[in-house]
């Protein structure tokens, strides 16, 4: 075998690969042409001709401001619950062995790790047994409890790279346990509890599976977006929706990976 | 502790410093336990009262029954319900179910191997950068909008039929709608459509964990294996795939539980005949009939335990 084997792949792996990524993208792409079609009742393709005036129509369309209104407030306080909740329990299943410490792990995962019918089942027959009304509350229950997982393994993750000896050497220092987290802990963890909150927030923003239990008659964006799959109404809309939907989405995801990338370069990892 | 009443005589150690934030800084000190407890509490009620809390409520509620000709549910225990899940139509439900579970967890790990094998072991710099990129936005790309792009995709007056028409390949996809089983009026209600559209939505959380674990293999292992005349299909067989196999366990768990709880996708693009997550969802709103609908989450849940166990015994969980 030839030792340069480490810089060139085998051809067929190339295009395997490359087959790969054009079969989860190209479906993503093709959003953003049927946005501007001028067919109005079917799917054609090629697209007759195109038009930017269906953005005009959707700008002017009251119900999914409304939705995509109550979809960013559903998201930032669910994200906030989560980067909360998420960091209080990563800080403590990495600073310390205690017993049931697998079973926290376990317990933090497990939202994600059953399908999302289960948890919005057994919200809903909760919500019904303590007659509680649905409200944009009961949207953030459902919301919060599968977001902690994302923040929990962003800051687990990073917890783990940041060198104890720092925190250490804070208190030798003298400074008392506040002052640590201010000005040690903090600024170590903080692109990591960004990260996970910008992914927190994308997940949130994008549910749906949970939200058709707990939302009751309120729509969410996405809500709204199932609402015209399965009884379209005005079919150009929904295909702005969806590519302004795509566009949103793209900046939290970018900006997470640009703040973990130097993740491996924190301060004091080397001690 | 005692010994801290001791050392505090000494003048190396700084003065005790007033106020409540400080007393509060300084009992964390002395009781590391006490911040643990603290830290962990709003956690683990938050999952333990509203999670778990809901969880066993309606757990409870599969062994209650109702009554078929009020409609009421009679709070009484009985195995009555998990009966009615034995009865044939319900055994279809689950039984497709599970199926299509498994057929796309083994397509999405063969899509999934060559991407992620490139990624670990050939791309570097800025291509590891892209084809990272290149996983994390699918993934992260709104649910809706990538089943919507398939519907797009899928309708019969939609890009595949117009490209097979083009490649003069009609007659493929005609003889494959009329298979009977996979097969249906167009792509975008047949169990294939279905399959498709699985496979795509849930394929990135299948690359993610074999890179992580192809990651971790030696590219020195591989020569080694050729080195000592191992053909290629060998060296995958023998070397490379024992080891990406916590990886795969591990993104199958994901696209297993993900594919058993689903019933938008079945919903939108697919045939008439039910998935668990269906049933679940007609059962419990039209139909009212939660025990029932209980009983027929029991099943993922079911499921989900044996596999996540076979997965812990493989070591799966270190691929995370």
């Amino acid at each position: 075998m030839r030792s340069d084997r480490n810089s060139s792949a085998p051809i067929a792996l190339k295009i395997a690969a490359a087959a790969g990524l054009l079969f989860l993208h190209i479906p993503l792409l093709l959003i953003f042409v049927y946005a501007f079609t001028t067919e109005e009742k079917s799917y054609q393709w090629p697209p007759p001709g195109l038009t930017a005036k269906w953005f005009a129509v959707t700008w002017n369309r009251p119900d999914v401001w409304e939705a995509l209104a109550l979809s960013l407030k559903v998201a930032a306080i669910s994200t906030l619950i989560a980067i909360i909740l998420g960091t209080l329990c990563a800080a403590a299943v990495s600073r310390s062995k205690f017993f049931g410490r697998e079973t926290i792990s376990l317990l933090v995962i497990l939202p994600i790790a059953l399908p999302g019918i289960i948890t919005g089942i057994s919200l809903r027959s909760a919500f019904s047994l303590m007659n509680i009304p649905f409200s944009t509350w009961t949207i953030v229950l459902g919301h919060a409890t599968f977001c902690i997982v994302v923040v929990y393994n962003n800051a687990v993750a990073r917890f783990r790279r940041t060198s104890g000896s720092m925190i250490e050497a804070s208190y030798d220092l003298g400074a008392d346990g506040f002052q640590t987290f201010r000005h040690i802990v903090l600024p170590n963890i903080g692109t990591a509890l960004l990260a996970g909150g910008m992914l927190a927030f994308a997940l949130s923003f994008d549910e749906v599976i949970v939200t058709t239990f707990t939302a009751g008659q309120q729509q969410t964006l996405p809500i709204w977006m199932l609402e015209e799959l399965v009884r379209p109404r005005q079919r150009p809309v929904t295909n702005v929706v969806a590519m302004v939907v795509v566009l949103v989405t793209l900046l939290p995801i970018l900006a997470a990976y640009y703040l973990t990338r130097d993740g491996d370069q924190t301060a004091g990892s080397g001690k | 502790m005692s010994t801290s009443a001791a050392i505090a005589s000494t003048s190396a150690v700084l003065p005790r410093r007033g106020g409540v934030l400080n007393a509060l800084s300084d009992a964390f000190w002395r009781n590391p336990r006490l911040l643990l407890f603290l830290m962990l509490a709003p956690p683990v009620l938050w999952l333990g009262v509203v999670y778990l809390g809901s969880l066993f409520a309606l757990l409870l509620q599969s062994f209650f029954s109702i009554d078929e000709f009020s409609g009421l549910i009679n709070r009484e225990f009985t195995l009555k319900t998990y009966g009615e899940l034995l009865l044939p139509s319900n055994m279809d439900i689950m039984i497709r179910t599970v199926v299509m579970a498994a057929s796309v967890t083994i397509a999405s790990a063969i899509v999934a191997f060559p991407i992620a094998y490139f990624a670990a072991r050939y791309a570097r710099g800025k291509w590891k950068a892209l084809f990272y990129l290149g996983v994390m936005l699918p993934l992260w790309s709104s649910y809706l909008v990538k089943v919507y792009a398939w519907k797009l995709i899928l309708a019969k007056e939609g890009i595949l039929t117009w490209a097979l028409d083009k490649l003069h390949l009609t007659w493929l996809l005609d003889a494959w709608l009329s298979l009977p089983v996979v097969g249906g009026n167009s792509l975008s209600v047949s169990f294939t459509g279905t399959f498709i559209v699985f496979v795509y939505v849930w394929l990135p959380f299948m690359i993610l964990p074999i890179q992580a674990a192809l990651e971790r293999v030696p590219g020195n292992l591989i020569e080694a294996s050729a080195d000592l005349g191992a053909s290629p299909a060998q060296t995958f067989r023998n070397v490379l795939f024992p080891l990406a196999l916590p990886g795969i366990i591990a993104g199958s768990i994901f696209t297993f539980s993900l594919t058993l709880g689903d019933y938008i996708i079945p919903q939108i693009i697919g045939n008439s005949q039910y998935f668990i997550g269906q049933a679940v969802y007609s059962l419990q709103g039209t139909a009212g009939n939660i025990p029932l609908a209980a009983a027929f989450t029991v099943v993922p849940i079911v499921v989900m335990g044996i596999y996540l166990w076979m997965a812990r015994r493989m070591g799966a969980f270190d691929a995370l």
